[in-house]
C-alpha cells in the first residue's frame, strides 16, 4: 500500500521535473536566439578573435551583472542571460528536490540535496 | 570570414554532432572541443566553455523524455551528484592550472577510453538479488518498469561507485564533456543497476554536473556568448532530432563509425597537444 502510494507521488514529481527542465531549455534557447539576432544585426560582418584567449569582460561573468547588461538590450548580454538560464535549469531541479524531500520529511535526502545545492551556488557565485 | 558565416558553419557542425551523439549514445559533447579547436582554430578554453553549455542543453532536453518513462532513480542521482558536482569543481580548478597542451593530451586519452567503453557495453549486467545494507540505509533500491510489471533491483558497491562518480565529475569539469560513459560504467558494472536505469539516471546527473563546472567557467570568463550560441542551438536541435529517430536507425554500425571518428579526433588532439599548437 505505502509502496504503491510512494510510486504515484514519485510519478507526479517526475513529470513535473521533466516539464521544468523542458521549460528551462525553451526559455534559454529563446533568449539566446533573440540576443543572437540583435548581435548579428549590429556586428554580423565583423570577426571576433577566438584564436587567442582574452577572457570575457566582467559584465559577462557574474549573474547579477549579466542581468543588468542583458536588460540594456545588448545582444551579447542577452545571449549570456540565456546561457545563465540554461545553467540555472538543472539547479532549479535541485531546488525543487529540496522541497520534495522536505515535504516527505526525508531528512537524509534533504541534507544530501542541500549539499548539492550548496556546491552549485558556490560554483555560480564564487567559484573561480 | 565574418562572424555570421563562422557561427552558421559551427551551427551546422554542432547539429551533426548532436544528431550522431544522440543516436549512438555517446553524446554530442565529446566532439565539440576537437571540432572547435582543430576545425575552427578556437582556443581550447573557449571551446571547453561552449561544450559544457551544450552538454547542459542536451541533458536537460533529453531528461524530460527519460524522466517521464520512470527509469531514472532520483535518489541514486541526487546521492551521486554530491560526488560529481564536487568533482566538477575540482576539475574546473585544475583546468585553470594546466597548460592548454596538457589539457589537449588528456582530452585525447579520455576520448579514446570513452569510445572504448561505449562499444564494449554489450550483454546484460548481472543484477544482484541480495540487498546491500548501505543501499538500504540510503534507500537506493527501487523498481523499474519491465514487460508485465515492475522489477526490483538492489544497488551494490556504493563506496566504489561514489568514488568513480567523483572522477567522472572531475573529467567533466576539466574537459567540458558530460562523461556519461564513465558514469554509466560505474552504475552498470559496480553498482549493478539495470541498463535503462543507469542510462536515464546518468543523463539526469550530467546536467547538474555540467552546471557545477559551467558556473566556474562563467566566473572565469571562459564562456563566450557568441561562440556558445551556435554550439548550444546546434547540438540541442541535433540531439532532439536524433532522439526522435533513435528507434528507427540501425545504431550498431553508426556507433562504430562515430567511434572511429572520435578515435581519429582523439589522436589528432594528442598530436596537437604534443606539438604544442593547440
Amino acid at each position: 500500500m505505502t509502496n504503491q502510494k510512494q510510486k504515484i507521488i514519485d510519478g507526479g514529481i517526475e513529470v513535473f521535473m521533466g516539464n521544468l527542465l523542458r521549460a528551462g531549455v525553451i526559455i534559454a534557447a529563446t533568449l539566446v536566439i533573440l540576443g543572437g539576432v540583435i548581435y548579428m544585426f549590429k556586428h554580423g560582418f565583423t570577426m571576433p578573435d577566438y584564436k587567442n584567449f582574452y577572457g570575457e569582460p566582467q559584465e559577462l561573468r557574474h549573474p547579477v551583472k549579466i542581468f543588468k547588461y542583458a536588460f540594456s538590450l545588448h545582444g551579447r548580454g542577452m545571449v549570456q542571460l540565456g546561457l545563465l538560464a540554461l545553467i540555472a535549469t538543472p539547479i532549479a531541479r535541485v531546488v525543487f528536490s529540496v522541497f520534495v524531500f522536505f515535504r516527505e520529511r526525508d531528512k537524509l535526502y534533504l541534507a544530501i540535496t542541500c549539499i548539492v545545492l550548496a556546491v552549485l551556488c558556490y560554483s555560480l557565485f564564487g567559484g573561480r | 570570414m565574418s562572424i555570421l558565416t563562422f557561427a552558421a558553419l559551427i551551427w551546422i557542425a554542432s547539429l551533426f554532432a548532436g544528431f550522431l551523439g544522440a543516436l549512438t549514445g555517446l553524446g554530442g559533447g565529446v566532439v565539440i572541443v576537437p571540432l572547435l579547436t582543430l576545425g575552427f582554430g578556437v582556443d581550447i578554453r573557449y571551446a571547453v566553455g561552449a561544450s559544457l553549455i551544450s552538454v547542459i542543453a542536451t541533458s536537460s532536453g533529453a531528461a524530460s523524455a527519460y524522466v517521464k518513462e520512470g527509469f531514472s532513480n532520483i535518489r541514486i542521482g541526487m546521492f551521486l551528484e554530491v560526488a560529481t558536482t564536487i568533482g566538477a569543481l575540482v576539475g574546473a580548478f585544475v583546468a585553470a592550472r594546466l597548460s592548454t597542451s596538457v589539457i589537449a593530451i588528456i582530452f585525447g586519452l579520455i576520448l579514446i577510453h570513452s569510445s572504448y567503453l561505449t562499444i564494449k557495453r554489450i550483454g546484460k549486467p548481472k543484477l544482484v538479488a541480495k540487498p546491500d545494507p548501505l543501499a538500504l540505509r540510503l534507500k537506493l533500491d527501487a523498481a523499474y518498469p519491465v514487460k508485465g510489471g515492475l522489477e526490483t533491483y538492489h544497488v551494490q558497491g556504493i563506496p566504489v561507485g561514489f568514488f568513480i562518480m567523483f572522477l567522472a565529475g572531475s573529467i567533466s569539469g576539466l574537459l567540458g564533456i558530460g562523461s556519461g560513459a564513465v558514469k554509466v560504467l560505474a552504475m552498470d558494472n559496480v553498482m549493478r543497476l539495470p541498463f535503462k536505469v543507469s542510462t536515464a539516471t546518468s543523463n539526469f546527473m550530467i546536467g547538474v554536473t555540467a552546471a557545477a563546472g559551467a558556473g566556474v567557467y562563467l566566473n572565469r570568463g571562459y564562456i563566450d556568448p557568441i561562440l556558445a550560441m551556435p554550439v548550444m542551438l546546434g547540438v540541442l536541435a541535433g540531439s532532439l532530432i536524433g532522439a526522435r529517430h533513435l528507434f528507427e536507425a540501425k545504431t550498431k554500425n553508426l556507433r562504430i563509425v562515430f567511434s572511429i571518428i572520435i578515435l581519429l579526433l582523439a589522436v589528432e588532439m594528442i598530436f596537437s597537444g604534443i606539438k604544442g599548437n593547440i
